[in-house]
């Protein structure tokens, strides 16, 4: 048994038996249809991560986004007044991440790509877009560039779900989806 | 042999027991369970916390109570407890001396100096980090000495392991090939060396660096040499949980594995690939590619998952093949139905099987996909999941083990055996019930890590559903049952310690604890031409692989309504 050496001396040559060796083709067979599911849906999939990627100091990275924010700003929100920032369909947009803010305020037309621009200034956030619930980890050092395409209309709030410090919780931004009509 | 070794005869099992086998695994399993307490406490305030209603602690104390719980129960709790099981495994299923029992007392001190000092600056507020410590965030330079320190005695208790296991076969002390048991702790131990160096390396740069001695610690390199410690310590984890399955299985039902060749094979996997599937926590980072992504979580992790998905099958197989044997062989499921329910050790043992696969399992594989984690990413369905493998099976497997090694080892009786009889039960369904809980809340983007689902400190108001604030709440009363099936372990295993009845020769003949034949195995195939019934077996895995194929393609289609993205 299990506790004892095994009875027979030779036990790997032992028989199999039917059931076990069953269960072990249909359990690799699994293992290969999850790994075929990865891949396909990497060709007919709508949602798949970029694996585009650049080493950046945040100083740059804020520098860039600052300018972003000062030519497309098309009002001031909230008691802090975060600019909310409107750049033309499919361009580049920046958001930064830094304890505890994403900024800006981003506003995206419904259909149209982006090609997003995400970096922290500080620590690691992460970047958790609500109620679509797409969740990505943001490091500082690292600028991370994915192309969305939003595809319904609303209010959505990045929420911030990597620990970063005792006022993580507070730590929120958002991103508005228009029709591209007005 | 050069001294002599003081041993005595175990009158169940027949098995030569060395002092000093018996002295370090009731120290190690002593101090397993007092961290278990502690940490335990900390994850129920935690869980009150996080119940919206309730919103216990500040957010300080929460964020460190959090870092506090991950530390003492996924690190010293369990590795502790897993020493000790080294030592059994070794030492005692081997009728062998410790060797050098001098340095596995030095391990022993030096894992318990670091788990007080890595609490110590935790509850002295400036290492709220959380256990993964992720840089460039910063704790106090002695809670990374502490967790070094603390992985030093680890790698010398492994050693100590190894060094056992080869003197015994020197002294041939056991004969033929290691148990099934001892085989399982063997890849513990391998994959523990593994561990623990990638602990250093990426802990020791992180300590100098905390002194201002290293100037910076890239943050993604840190991830992912610390995930080859964090995951890699997770198959640790089901190496020995499903070692001592089968150990259970065989002292209670005298339950043989259906074939070593198959067991084995299914632990081996586990060495040779789950190293590599510490990728599944990097899958949604920058700058790492698709490609390596694939292939880390494929085809290293399927092949390991091959391993679990086997013992699955093997586990239950050999009990319903003993209980068949000994004459409950009617219809499907009479070997289950009149299996020792009672008996804390086998419900413990069958349940952590269950809750393993089926919530444990099936989450894990399904959020190390490539596209679905990024639905799952740092919401609290990770805590939901790992709750499931860590808690419901880990734990719960340890917690039943113990009812095995406090007369076995300890020589003490179980005292308040109705109440011991109930634990399982209530730990394992709050352990249940909190992992779907969380997974649900993830599941509708809830975060983890985060003191305040209300949002009521944000400058900016953020919309949550309100099933989100019952599932927390649902979380919360979950915790408070695991946290009573806890305290009643925690409880009955100190006062059986304390005042259990000694069990001398004449107590272990009228009240064994090892069952029918002191242990022998009952049935034996794999050796026989004759095939097991295993009717049972064959449901369960077929409901486990139903169940496992929609919820993984429910996912799909929950990705499929997010955002496009390329
Ligand atoms: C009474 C039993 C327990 C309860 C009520 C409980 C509850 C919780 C809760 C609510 C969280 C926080 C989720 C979050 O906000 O992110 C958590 C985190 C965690 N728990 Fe438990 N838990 C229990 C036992 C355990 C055990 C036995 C282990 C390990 C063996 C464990 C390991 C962890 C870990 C590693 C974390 C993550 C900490 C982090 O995010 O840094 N828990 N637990
Ligand atoms: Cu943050
Ligand atoms: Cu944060």
């Amino acid at each position: 048994m299990a506790l004892t050496s095994p009875e027979k001396r030779i036990w790997w040559n032992e028989p199999l038996s039917k059931i076990e060796l069953t269960w072990i083709v249909i359990a690799f067979l699994w293992g290969l249809t999850m790994f075929g599911t990865m891949v396909y849906w990497h060709f007919t999939g709508e949602q798949n991560l970029s694996n585009e990627a650049y080493r950046i100091r945040p100083e740059v990275f804020a520098e860039r986004t600052e300018a972003q924010a000062e030519k497309y700003k098309v009002r001031e929100e909230g008691d802090t007044g975060i600019p909310v920032v409107k750049p033309p369909a499919g361009s580049d947009v920046y958001m930064l991440a830094r304890r505890y803010e994403f900024w800006p305020i981003l506003e995206l037309e419904k259909d149209k790509q982006y090609r997003l621009h995400l970096s922290s200034m500080d620590v690691q956030h992460g970047f958790s877009l609500q109620p679509t619930n797409i969740n990505l980890q943001i490091h500082p050092g690292y600028e991370m560039v994915l192309t969305v395409k939003p595809n319904k209309t609303g209010e959505y709030s990045v929420v911030c779900n990597e620990y970063c410090g005792v006022a993580h919780h507070a730590m929120v931004g958002r991103i508005y989806v228009v029709d591209s009509k007005k | 042999m050069a001294k002599d070794f003081k041993f005595r005869t175990c009158p169940e099992t027949g098995l030569k027991v060395h002092s000093q086998a018996d002295a370090l695994i009731k120290a190690n399993a002593v101090v397993a369970v007092v961290f278990l307490a502690i940490g335990g406490l900390f994850g129920l305030l935690v869980a009150l916390t996080r119940w919206p209603a309730v919103h216990m602690l500040d957010a300080e104390l929460f964020y460190l109570a959090l870092t506090a719980h991950g530390a003492d129960v996924l690190v010293f709790w369990i590795i502790f407890f897993e020493v000790a099981v080294l030592y059994f495994a070794s030492a005692i299923l081997l009728n062998a001396r410790i060797v050098l029992p001098k340095i596995a007392w030095l391990g022993f001190i030096l894992m318990l100096v670091g788990a007080l000092m890595a609490n110590v600056a935790v509850l002295q507020g400036e290492s709220s980090v959380m256990f993964t410590s992720y840089v460039p965030m910063k704790a106090a330079p002695h809670f990374y000495l502490g967790l070094i320190l603390f992985a030093v005695g680890a790698l010398l208790a492994v050693g100590i392991f190894f060094g056992t296991i080869l003197t015994a076969k020197k002294e041939k002390t056991y004969e033929g090939s290691l148990p099934l048991v001892t085989f399982g702790a063997l890849t513990a131990a391998i994959i523990a060396v593994y561990t623990i160096l990638s602990g250093a390396i990426i802990l020791v740069p992180t300590f100098l660096w905390s002194l201002d001695l290293i100037p910076h610690i890239d943050s993604l390199t840190y991830k992912l040499i610390w995930w080859g410690f964090g995951h890699s310590s997770q198959q640790i984890n089901v190496a020995t949980h499903v070692s001592i399955w089968y150990a259970t299985a065989a002292l209670l039902l005298g339950a043989k594995p259906l074939s070593e060749k198959v067991s084995r094979g299914a632990f081996l996997l586990y060495i040779l690939f789950l190293q590599l599937a510490s990728a599944h926590h990097l899958l949604v980072e920058p700058g790492v590619s698709s490609s390596w992504k694939i292939f880390n979580t494929s085809y290293a992790l399927y092949l390991a998952v091959l391993g679990s998905l086997i013992h699955g099958l093997s586990v239950p197989g050999a009990i319903e093949a003993a209980q068949r044997k000994r004459g409950f062989n009617k219809g499907v499921f009479e070997w289950l139905r009149k299996a020792p329910w009672g008996n804390p050790a086998f419900s413990s043992m069958f349940l952590s099987l269950v809750l393993f696969g089926f919530l444990g399992g099936i989450s894990g594989v399904t959020m190390g996909n490539e596209q679905i984690n990024l639905i799952i990413h740092n919401t609290i369905y990770v805590p939901g999941h790992f709750h499931a493998t860590v808690v419901a099976g880990t734990t719960l497997a340890f917690m039943g083990i113990t009812y095995l090694v406090v007369p076995l080892i300890f020589q003490r009786e179980i005292v308040m055996k109705g109440l011991a009889r109930w634990q399982p039960y209530l730990f394992g369904l709050g352990a249940a019930g909190i992992s779907l809980f969380m997974m649900g809340a993830g599941t509708i983007g809830i975060a983890r890590r985060h003191w305040d689902i209300t949002f009521s400190d944000a400058p900016l108001t953020v919309d949550v559903p309100g099933t989100a604030f019952m599932m927390m709440g649902l979380n919360g009363v979950f915790a408070i049952m695991a946290t009573i099936g806890g305290a009643i372990y925690v409880v009955v295993v100190v006062a059986s310690i304390l005042f259990g009845a000694k069990r001398d020769e004449a107590a272990c003949k009228a009240n064994p604890v090892v069952t029918a034949g002191g242990g022998e195995a009952v049935a034996s195939y794999g050796a026989e031409e004759e095939h097991p019934n295993l009717s049972g077996t064959i449901v369960l895995v077929t409901l486990l692989f139903v169940t496992f194929v929609l919820y993984y393609y429910v996912n799909w289609k929950f990705l499929s309504e997010v955002w496009p993205l390329s």
